[in-house]
This record gives C-alpha cells, sequence and structure tokens, in this order.
C-alpha cells in the first residue's frame, strides 16, 4: 500500500464534512458555532467553496435552510453544536419533517469516551432528534464518516424527503481516516423508496377519470417536491381533461392561480368553490396530498360520494385518515406520466360542462369578499395590494403563521411552484423570517418578502441581523393587527369572546426596530398610503420592516367550523354573530 | 353529536380492535429498538409483546416480533409506519397469512410443599413443561407454546404457589417451506 499521508482521501472528519458537502454540490450551508464544532468551523475557514451564512439562533439556521431548500428543490444544510444548539434544531427539523423538506443538519457531539456522562453540553442529540427527522446517525468511528454523510444527502432528498441529522463526535472530527466520494453502496440495503406506480391501479385510475361526471383534482405538496415535471404533468392533465383542481396549503403554484381551472386553495380556510366541489364530486384524484384534518373537516362526512383516487410516494399516507378506492405508490411526477399517456391514449375529455355550472354558482358566493374601507387597511386588501405591486417580478414569498398566512395563501396568487414557503404541518410562528434568509441567499436577486404577523415576528426578529450582515434585502410585510389574530379568532368564535393572553401589549416601535438593526423601516395606516409605501419598500434594496397597521379586529374567512363537513362552511358575509354562534354552536367544554 | 369548542375535529372511532403479529426484519444497528418503540408510543399505538434479537449475525439482521392490537385501519398504518423506516427491510402480518407458528418461552417459579409440589408436577407433565431448577421447596418449569397455552400454564400455578414468571415475548415464523 501507498504511504497515506499522500492519500488524498486521507483526512480528518472535519475535512470529510466539508467535502462531502463540496461533492454533493452545496454552496451555502447556515449555522452557529460552538465548542463540539469548532474543528468543522476551522475548516470551513480555510477554504471558499462552501459559504457559511452565520445566523443568530439556530432555530434560524433550520428554517433558513428550510426556505433554502424549498425555494431550490435542493437540500438545506445546517450546522449547529452540541447540547443546546441541537435542542434548538428540534422545532425546524419538526416542521421540515411535517412539510416534506429535505434538510441535513451536522451537529457535533462532545467526545465519544464523555458520551452518556452528562459532560458540558452533551444531549442525547440522537435520542431528542429521532421522533423529529426521516432518519438520524451517530457517528462514532472517522471511517464511518464519508458513508454515512453521503447516505444522509440520499436519505434526505429521495423518496418522500425529510431532515436527516448526523450527530459527530468532536474526537471524530479530529481523527484522520478514508474519505470516498459518494456511490450507490452508501445506502442502507433497506432503503428503496419506489418511484413507479403499479400499472393496474394507473388503468383503474384513468378508467375513474375518463367516467367521471363531477370530478375534482387535489394536489398538494408533493408534486412540488417531485420537481418540474410532476408540475408540468399537472398542468396538462388539467389541460388534457379540463377538470377543475384545488390545492392544499403546501401545494400552491403548481397550477396556476391565473389558471381557470383553478378552484383556489381548499380546506378550513378556502374558498367555497373548492371545498364544494370537493365535497359534492364523483371522482376525486389527490396527488402529493395526504388529507390532514385542515383539509377533511369531519372524515365521516368528507366526500362522501366520491370515488377516491391517491397518488403518494409514502405508502403510510394512504388510508390514513381517509380509505381510497385507489391508491397509487409512488414518485407523482412519474405517475402522472403514465395517467397522461394511458388517458390520452384511450380516453376521451368527459363532458363536464353541468359540473362546471355548479361550480360557477359556487364561486358566483364570491367567498373570499371583505368590506373594503377608506378609513382603515383590510389585511385582505394590504395582500391584495402586495400582490399588484409584485406582479411580474420574480418574487418569493415566505410566511408566519397567523391570519395573515391564510390571508397571504387566498389573495396572493402563486404561478409557480417553488414561490411560496409556508409552515403547513408544524405551523410554526417564527418560520418566514429565516425562511426569507435562507430563500434570499438562494437567489439574491429576487424579491423576497415574508408576510408576517405582529407577534410571529418577535420570535426570531434577531436574523434581522443576519440578513443586514449578509446585505440580504428580505421585505418582513408585517400585517400589524396588535394581536395574535388567529388565536382571538378562535376566542371569539369557540371560547366566548375571553381574549385570554391573544393581545399583543407592548409591541416594539418596528421602524426604531429596523433602524437599530441596521435595516429600514416603514410604517404605514391609511389605505392611501398603502401602494406609495409598498412601492418604497421593494425599491429599497435593504432589509426593511414594514409595519402595516391593518384593522385590527378583522377575522379570517371562509371558514369551516368545528366537527363540521365541507358544506357547512361560514362565509363572510353570514358571518354575524348571530350565524356565527350557530355554527359554532356546541357547549362550552374546552378542548 | 356535541362537538365541544376545539381548534380539532374531535372524533370516535368505533371500528373493533384486532389483534396482530408483526415480522420485522431489520438492520441490527445502534438505536433500531429505540426507533421501533418510539414509533409505538409516539403514535400511540399497543405494544402486546415484542421480542427481539440478531437472527443472521453476517448480514448483521435482527428480527422483531411485535404482537399489537389496534383498528385495521390503524394495523394497515403501523405496518406502513415500519416499513418506511430506513433500517427496516420487510414487514409482514403474520396474522393475515393464516400460516404461521407462534411460540413463547416461560420460566415459571412456584414454591410449595407436599400435595401442592405434586400436583405442580403433574401439570407440569401434561403441559410438557421441563423442570430447570429444583429446591426442596420451590421448582423453576421451562415452558414453551402459544400465549394462551402459557397462560393457562400460569393461571394453574396461581393457586399452588406461584413465585414469579419470567415471559420471553411471542417469537413468530412461517410454515412451509419459504423465508420471509
Ligand atoms: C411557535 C408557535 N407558538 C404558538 C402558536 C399558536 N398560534 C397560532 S397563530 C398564533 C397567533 C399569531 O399571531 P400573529 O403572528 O400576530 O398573526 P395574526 O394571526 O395576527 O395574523 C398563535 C399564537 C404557533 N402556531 N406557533
Ligand atoms: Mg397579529
Amino acid at each position: 500500500m501507498s504511504d497515506k499521508s499522500h492519500d488524498p482521501n486521507q483526512m480528518t472528519g472535519a475535512a470529510m464534512i466539508v467535502r462531502a458537502l463540496i461533492d454533493h454540490g452545496v454552496t451555502d450551508i447556515f449555522g452557529y458555532p460552538g465548542g463540539a464544532v469548532l474543528p468543522i468551523y476551522d475548516e470551513i475557514f480555510q477554504q471558499s467553496e462552501v459559504q457559511h451564512i452565520l445566523v443568530r439562533h439556530e432555530q434560524g439556521a433550520g428554517h433558513a435552510a428550510e426556505g433554502y431548500a424549498r425555494s431550490t428543490g435542493k437540500p438545506g444544510v445546517a450546522l449547529v453544536t452540541s447540547g443546546p444548539g441541537a435542542t434548538n434544531m428540534v422545532t425546524p427539523l419538526t416542521d421540515a419533517l411535517m412539510d416534506s423538506i429535505p434538510l441535513v443538519c451536522i451537529s457535533g457531539q462532545v467526545p465519544t469516551h464523555l458520551i452518556g456522562n452528562d459532560a458540558f453540553q452533551e444531549c442525547d442529540t440522537v435520542g431528542i432528534t429521532r421522533p423529529c427527522t426521516k432518519h438520524n446517525w451517530l457517528v462514532r468511528d472517522v471511517n464511518d464518516l464519508a458513508k454515512v454523510l453521503h447516505e444522509a444527502f440520499y436519505v434526505a432528498t429521495s423518496g418522500r424527503p425529510g431532515p436527516v441529522l448526523v450527530d459527530v463526535p468532536k474526537d471524530v472530527q479530529f481523527a484522520t481516516g478514508t474519505y470516498h466520494p459518494p456511490r450507490k453502496s452508501d445506502v442502507h440495503r433497506s432503503y428503496a423508496p419506489r418511484v413507479k406506480g403499479d400499472a393496474t391501479q394507473i388503468r383503474k385510475a384513468v378508467a375513474l377519470l375518463a367516467n367521471a361526471k363531477r370530478p375534482v383534482i387535489y394536489s398538494g405538496g408533493g408534486v412540488i417536491n417531485s420537481g418540474p415535471e410532476a408540475t408540468r404533468l399537472l398542468r396538462e392533465l388539467v389541460e388534457v381533461t379540463g377538470f377543475p383542481i384545488t390545492s392544499t396549503l403546501m401545494g400552491l403554484g403548481a397550477y396556476p392561480a391565473s389558471g381557470k381551472n383553478w378552484l383556489g386553495m381548499l380546506g378550513m380556510h378556502g374558498t367555497y368553490e373548492a371545498n364544494m366541489t370537493m365535497h359534492d364530486c364523483d371522482v376525486m384524484l389527490c396527488v402529493g396530498a395526504r388529507f390532514d384534518d385542515r383539509i377533511t373537516g369531519r372524515v365521516d362526512a368528507f366526500s362522501p360520494g366520491s370515488k377516491k383516487i391517491h397518488i403518494d410516494i409514502d405508502p403510510s399516507s394512504i388510508n390514513k385518515n381517509i380509505r381510497v378506492d385507489v391508491p397509487i405508490i409512488g414518485d407523482c411526477g412519474n405517475i402522472l406520466g403514465d395517467i397522461l399517456q394511458v388517458f390520452k391514449a384511450e380516453a376521451k375529455k368527459p363532458d363536464i360542462k353541468a359540473w362546471w355550472q355548479q361550480i360557477a354558482q359556487w364561486r358566483a358566493r364570491n367567498s373570499l369578499y371583505y368590506r373594503k374601507s377608506n378609513d382603515v387597511i383590510l389585511p385582505q386588501h394590504a395582500i391584495q395590494s402586495l400582490f399588484e405591486a409584485t406582479r411580474g417580478k420574480d418574487t418569493y414569498i415566505t410566511t408566519e403563521v397567523g391570519q395573515h398566512q391564510m390571508w397571504a395563501a387566498q389573495f396572493f396568487g402563486f404561478e409557480e411552484p417553488h414561490r411560496w414557503m409556508t409552515s403547513g404541518g408544524l405551523g410554526t410562528m417564527g418560520y418566514g423570517l429565516p425562511a426569507a434568509v435562507g430563500v434570499q441567499v438562494a437567489h439574491p436577486d429576487s424579491l423576497v418578502i415574508d408576510i408576517a404577523g405582529d407577534a410571529s415576528v418577535q420570535m426570531t426578529m434577531q436574523e434581522m441581523s443576519t440578513a443586514v450582515q449578509y446585505e440580504l434585502p428580505i421585505k418582513i410585510f408585517i400585517l400589524n393587527n396588535q394581536y395574535m389574530g388567529m388565536v382571538r379568532q378562535w376566542q371569539q368564535l369557540l371560547h366566548g369572546n375571553r381574549l385570554s393572553h391573544s393581545y399583543s401589549e407592548a409591541l416594539p416601535d418596528f421602524v426604531k426596530l429596523a433602524e437599530a438593526y441596521g435595516g429600514v423601516g416603514i410604517q404605514v395606516h391609511k389605505p392611501g398610503d398603502l401602494d406609495g409605501a409598498i412601492q418604497e419598500m421593494i425599491s429599497v434594496k435593504r432589509p426593511v420592516l414594514f409595519d402595516c397597521r391593518v384593522a385590527a379586529l378583522e377575522n379570517c374567512f371562509p371558514m369551516i367550523p368545528s366537527g363540521k363537513a365541507h358544506n357547512e362552511m361560514l362565509l363572510p358575509e353570514q358571518a354575524n354573530d348571530e350565524a356565527t354562534a350557530k355554527a359554532f354552536a356546541g357547549g362550552k367544554a374546552l378542548v | 353529536m356535541n362537538q365541544p369548542a376545539s381548534a380539532y375535529f374531535i372524533e370516535e372511532r368505533h371500528d373493533p380492535n384486532e389483534t396482530h403479529t408483526l415480522s420485522v426484519l431489520v438492520q441490527n444497528e445502534p438505536g433500531v429498538l429505540a426507533r421501533v418503540i418510539g414509533l409505538f408510543s409516539g403514535r400511540g399505538y399497543n405494544i402486546e409483546s415484542l421480542t427481539v434479537s440478531e437472527t443472521e449475525s453476517q448480514k448483521h439482521l435482527s428480527r422483531i416480533t411485535i404482537v399489537t392490537t389496534g383498528t385495521p385501519m390503524v394495523i394497515e398504518q403501523i405496518k406502513h409506519q415500519l416499513d418506511r423506516m430506513i433500517p427496516v427491510y420487510r414487514v409482514v402480518d403474520m396474522t393475515l397469512t393464516r400460516r404461521s407458528i407462534e411460540r413463547e418461552l416461560a420460566m415459571v417459579k412456584v414454591r410449595g410443599q407436599g400435595e401442592h409440589r405434586v400436583e405442580a408436577l403433574r401439570l407440569a407433565d401434561a403441559f410438557r413443561a421441563r423442570v430447570i431448577d429444583a429446591t426442596t421447596e420451590s421448582f423453576v418449569f421451562e415452558i414453551t407454546g402459544n400465549t394462551d397455552k402459557i397462560n393457562q400454564y400460569i393461571d394453574l400455578m396461581r393457586p399452588l404457589g406461584l413465585v414469579e414468571v419470567s415471559r420471553t415475548g411471542v417469537a413468530a415464523i412461517g410454515r412451509g417451506p419459504e423465508g420471509m
């Protein structure tokens, strides 16, 4: 054997980590240093291929990596130290797991001989993150490190994407071992996600679609995760079949909001036409969505008369909440391609004129109606103005969680996938600002806006400092209603209007706060000043905190009250006190 | 149905529970059992019995046998959730194959004198339990069989001076020439 000191694959564990990042095409990572990762930081210092973005809190690193991943389709990478660094990652890891976002987190760990001794900054990172990752690893031998890192990237990005974590003790980072570039055998033989759909099931699906009288396509984040081909095929399927299409919060943008078959989002705050179409349809094609409880409403009354086709890469999504008739397991791009091929060869566009007429009547209810005002900015109006002002621009939107998030989903039209980053499954307040940082790092010249709430934005506000440091001109558009609006809405509707701790007391002066960070602050109160202020925000090439003072007590409608079915939506014009009381009637038991 | 005020749809499901035995072939690596158990506790599934041991040391394969109860939809979920774990090779529902043999081993300590001792030995003989330890006032029996048989044997030992029981939990294997 040759002299090991000349073997270029001999290197320290820390060097292997940087080398593996480069081999996987990673150009940007988000992280925060600490004792247990200093050898890695030392390697980062001595190279220039991987840019490290220093966040202000590890949660920010995780969400930034999520934003980066969702806006690019590439995995996001975060680097954190042991103990508190790792525990601060729990929220973003869980968030990424719920929303199927490919994330690779590398965490430092105390040296192997100290593991289990309650050493300084020790925690059981793999134990803590086991339920919030797709898979995780503790690497005890430097010679396993390359294999584990390559496998980590593969697991994060293949099948149903998700977060993974590799925990690397400090002595393993220092130790020298043999690196190898990625290769097939790096992956568990037990892990082989299914890509191709079953041909018989595909034929059954086409037969249902071809004979449908009242069809609907219900698509989700899986279509976007599958990649551009899935989006293209979904659009083609809508074109070829002429079917109406709705989507989950996560799936917005796969079909363009300006498309003529678009029904708007479905679910708890979805449009009347989307939910009624779902309820009354005879054939439902669910692509890359998972029938979660914000979508279905009461499950025993969910779309009672329909045959359901469900395309999903994760078999555990099938029949979890809703029994389906034709499950097809595999990659939705692949399966949509097969369905289209069979459909085009063997079926004709079904005549569903009567169904479209019915849908037109539901549309005419104008379920997103709101009363405009000359005195006070309505939050819906603010989103619409923002949308108009950014039309035709290269725009990416992130959000926090609350009413503003739902209004953004309802009133901001997305024409393309990867443009809409929101915390859907976990509903993480504080997601949007760091996610915007991640998106802006990936798309330095694009317009990146976090549509925020006054409460949420304070959860990760410190990442403004990151934005200023790296000259990331993110725009934080705060719909400031001085409330945790969504909490207040539930309290009004369900808890006798007892507004327990949902008022945003002692709000900071956001303009001064922006300036304190070295960013730009803009505040607007009057509807007449809104458009000009938005223009100003867009033209500033620096991070902006935009304090948009909106009507404090506006609520988000339409809405499916709890325990109700899709056809029992509460519409805005009905949402007077009496109707609301009736819709939410059912006792005072507080659960 | 009166729905309490809640952000969630609160529904009770009334499907009857079933008991299933699952065989799970896994890569024997650190934490794999924690993953499986964590899945059950995290998602609120039941574990009635769980056994695990390496079965092919060359390939680092372990076989986990889990007896679980749940509605048919939950059982289906459990299988899918297990199957999608990275180190899991295969999940077989032994109950659905209807061709599986299930065995458990128990060690049963009985303390007594005189007629009770004689009776314990007689029953042990009838159940094909072996004496693996004896003193003048006690026996430890080893018994193998399906869960029902072992339960029955333990019930019979109770009035004869049952002290304690140690059970392995269920191991299962399919009949016929094929492997899982
Ligand atoms: C980390 C976290 N804590 C608590 C909640 C519960 N929650 C959901 S919405 C909301 C209020 C959000 O208020 P704000 O950001 O002002 O948005 P608004 O609803 O007013 O638009 C809260 C507290 C959450 N989603 N995430
Ligand atoms: Mg608010």
